[in-house]
């Protein structure tokens, strides 16, 4: 079969790095095609040089049999090359159809809404989506956001859809859908690009794999050629990392006892609806649910973020529910926000001072009233080779580092003064392997040491891998438990969806 | 009586009005300007200067347009390409206007010119109650209704009022749509501005014909709560303009009938209105039900992507 896009020996410098060394691979018409690689392997930059946001310094592309030289994505995009990018590029405040329609090319001044109206609601029942034509985008799921990004793309009639990381921001259920689409837009013969990290979904929908390594592709390989830790092996360099040892002896000190908490959002909605759960010593507690059950509202609650409406939260004897008692409290609780760059850290100040935001007023880092400049470096400098920062320059603002580094300069900060309980929102969203695999290995260090976690995540692989217990949340309110080593990803699934369990 | 009031009441609130659409063309690309008092002052003394010289209320309309399209372009420069603080680029616009008109208005002090004539429209002029204030009126009244369906339409109902509201919501998709942000921003900038002058011109050529110094007295302000209070929209601005020419008018009414209160405290109606509405419309802005454009006062630069 001809190929739809043949990419050889692509080379792209930037001063004084080599982000694309030399990358060659194929796509076929109808192919879904996965490139896999750590954070900093190259992909985005690759998928830039794709859609022509940047130019190449040398090596060929060829689209359909003929040589192509992209100058901008508009350009890719009208020789049917388009992308859905990691950050959707959405205006919340309009209209489904009001987003949909700025993507598309040549609308008259005057355009006619009906006309449009059909030609978008025909594509979205052909793909079964759930998606209303008048609804403002704000108000929907990032998983109808996705379906609205693929609709443009497929309005405008690409042949070559490039899907970066579609499924980080995505249930189960709705990858399951996405995945549902993906398979008929292939009969349909559209070819797919798919960039991801997780696994289990690059085994179940590619049918080539290419890892990029370091710049370079490094192997093409078909379905029947590749298995998980062939795949791991390649792009990490080195096999699996073995199964955590699940901490079997658990205490049964209770560190944290949450009653029947209920908090109201800014809209006067329960967010979290007369929820319970039980915390012990030591111990990895998993929060699985599809997103926006009430997982967010449960880590303010616990951090002080958030004011409780109903209910009791009790740290051993004390009454932590009304903030002073918290106060006092919060300091042994750690958060690791779901939302790195506008709450985990102050983008514009550098690594080191984002390391004491914490313990600032620690007498340690204090010499009077003025700060001591110099025990802060040390501080810094001790914690970047602790945690293998990459940390950049010394004094550059931290926004400019991976999200993978600014995640770890977040848990070092918030690790560094021995708290009880760690409450970890989505820790590794958006993480490459090697960086999820060091947060997890920091987590169960930790529980080592007594530190009880509350990590609430999406990947079920992750919190099944982690986890002591699993708590299942659903609209506000505890489904159940579920043991890791007895349950099963659709025993997980079911409760997710809100189905009663009897608790272990 | 009914009848004299609302026509008091339309008559003092279309500079507001005209003043109210301009800002909004503003805002709904993302740029605040709080230069409108400063422009009301520029397009009051272009409109009464152009139709000193010409003896035509037409070509003093369009004077104040165009004078006022070039001053707000000023504020566009400062603010869409050098990228500056619209806050502080607003401000100098104001006080720029009222030193500017202040200074070249001297000439102008105490001339006479003819107005705005009103042209009633035969048989509408002839209804009961709503004849008057709104069927027997002059060319800009008849044009502010006309702009109010106009300005919705633009940006409801076409391509570009579609992509100038996605400029102001989130300049960064505009631009990944191949929209150009600053041209957008620009000419929104300017238009308005020209909007904001027809108002000024509004007070010099038909409320009262002549040029007074500083006359705009604090119109531009109130303009600027009701945006807010109007949530960006056309419609409701022109609600809001009536409901604060109907104050202004009931005041005078009052001074007119002779009251024992304080002509000082009656003037000081409209101003204390501007005070509760914005606090009103505050408290609604928070309760989440939010109009306001998001990129609303935020520099837009490719390079900085965060």
């Amino acid at each position: 079969m001809p190929e739809l896009l043949q990419i050889q020996n692509i080379r792209k410098t930037f001063p004084g790095v080599v982000a694309l060394d030399d990358v060659s691979f194929t796509v076929a018409p109808g192919e879904i095609h996965t490139l896999l690689g750590e954070n900093g392997a190259g992909k985005s930059t690759l998928m830039n040089v794709l859609t022509g946001l940047y130019h190449p310094d040398s090596g060929h592309m060829q689209l359909a049999g003929e040589p192509v030289h992209f100058t901008s994505p508009r350009d890719s995009l009208s020789r049917g090359i388009g992308m859905v990018h990691q950050h959707f590029m959405l205006v919340p405040a309009h209209s489904v159809f009001e987003n949909i329609l700025l993507a598309l090319d040549r609308v008259p001044q005057f355009y006619d809404r009906k006309h449009y109206q059909q030609k978008m609601q025909k594509l979205i029942d052909t793909f079964e989506l759930d998606l209303d034509l008048d609804a403002e985008v704000w108000k929907l799921s990032i998983g109808a956001q996705q379906w609205i990004e693929l609709i443009k793309l497929l309005l405008r009639d690409c042949r070559l859809l490039i899907l970066d990381e579609p499924t980080a921001v995505l249930t189960p259920q709705e990858t399951d859908r996405l995945f549902k689409v993906l398979r008929l837009l292939q009969q349909q013969g559209k070819s797919i690009i798919f960039i991801s990290h997780k696994m289990r979904e690059v085994m179940e929908i590619s049918d080539r794999v290419t890892i990029l390594k370091k710049g370079s592709s490094i192997a093409t390989l078909k379905r029947a050629e590749f298995n998980a830790d062939i795949l791991a092996r390649l792009m990490i360099g080195q096999d699996r990392i073995p199964e955590w040892q699940k901490n079997l002896q658990m205490s049964e000190k209770i560190v944290l006892d949450i009653r029947n908490l209920s908090v109201r959002n800014d809209r006067g909605l329960a967010d979290l609806d007369d929820f319970s759960l039980q915390l012990k010593e030591g111990e990895i507690l998993g929060i699985a649910g599809v997103a926006g059950n009430g997982q967010k509202a449960l880590a303010e609650a616990l951090t002080g973020l958030k004011e409780i409406n109903k209910g009791k939260i009790f740290a051993g004897d004390m009454d932590m529910t009304h903030s002073t008692a918290r106060a006092s409290y919060i300091s042994g609780i750690a958060h690791i926000p779901e939302d790195r760059k506008s709450i985990g850290i102050a983008p514009d100040l550098d690594v080191a001072d984002n390391l004491i935001m914490k313990s600032f007023k620690n007498s340690l880092f204090r010499r009077g009233v003025f700060q001591n400049r110099r025990a802060i470096r040390r501080n810094a400098e001790e914690k970047v080779s602790r945690f293998a920062i990459k940390a950049g320059p010394e004094g550059s603002p931290v926004r400019y580092l991976s999200g993978g580094n600014i995640q770890k300069v977040i848990i070092a900060r918030e690790l560094s003064e021995q708290p009880r309980v760690l409450v970890a929102l989505y820790p590794t969203r958006g993480l490459d392997i090697g960086s999820a695999e060091y947060i997890h290995k920091v987590i169960v260090d930790g529980a080592g040491r007594g530190m009880s976690t509350i990590l609430i995540a999406e990947d079920l692989d992750e919190l099944l891998k982690l986890s002591d217990r699993i708590a299942v949340m659903f609209r506000g309110r505890l489904i159940g438990y579920a043991d890791p080593r007895r349950t099963s990803r659709e025993e997980i699934g079911l409760m997710m969806s809100g189905e009663q369990r009897e608790q272990p | 009586m009914v009848e004299i009031l609302l026509d008091a009441t339309v008559r003092a609130g279309t500079p507001i009005l005209f003043a109210t659409l301009g800002a909004i063309l503003n805002e709904r690309a993302g740029i605040i300007n709080l230069g409108i008092e400063g422009l009301m002052l520029i397009g009051a003394l272009a409109g009464f200067a152009g139709t000193f010289y010409s003896g035509s209320p037409l070509i003093g309309i369009l004077a104040a347009f165009a004078v006022t399209f070039v001053a707000g372009s000023i504020h566009a420069l400062i603010t869409v390409q050098l990228r500056g603080n619209q806050i502080v680029s607003g401000l100098a616009m104001t006080m720029f206007g009222i030193g500017v008109t202040a200074l070249f208005g001297r000439g102008m002090v105490g001339q006479t010119i003819g107005g705005l004539e009103r042209l009633p429209i035969p048989g509408l002029s002839q209804l009961p109650i709503i004849g008057r204030p709104f069927f027997q009126q002059d060319l800009l009244i008849y044009t502010s209704f006309v702009l109010v369906f106009v300005l919705w339409f633009f940006l409801y109902r076409t391509r570009t009022g579609l992509a100038l509201r996605t400029v102001g919501e989130n300049p960064a998709a505009a631009d990944t749509c191949g929209i150009s942000v600053s041209l957008y921003r620009f000419f929104a900038v300017t238009t308005g501005a020209g909007l904001v002058g027809i108002g000024g011109a509004y007070l010099s050529l038909a409320m009262t014909p002549m040029w007074i110094e500083n006359m705009s007295a604090g119109r531009g302000w109130i303009a600027v709560a009701l945006v807010i209070f109007s949530g960006w929209s056309s419609g409701k601005a022109m609600f809001g303009a009536y409901l604060f020419g109907g104050i202004t008018a009931m005041q005078l009414r009052f001074q007119a009938i002779g009251t024992d209160i304080s002509t000082h405290i009656l003037q000081m109606l409209p101003y204390v209105f501007t005070i509760l509405v914005l606090v009103v419309s505050t408290i609604r802005l928070q309760k989440g039900s939010s109009q306001q454009p998001q990129g609303l006062g935020l520099p837009y630069d490719r390079e900085d992507r965060k």
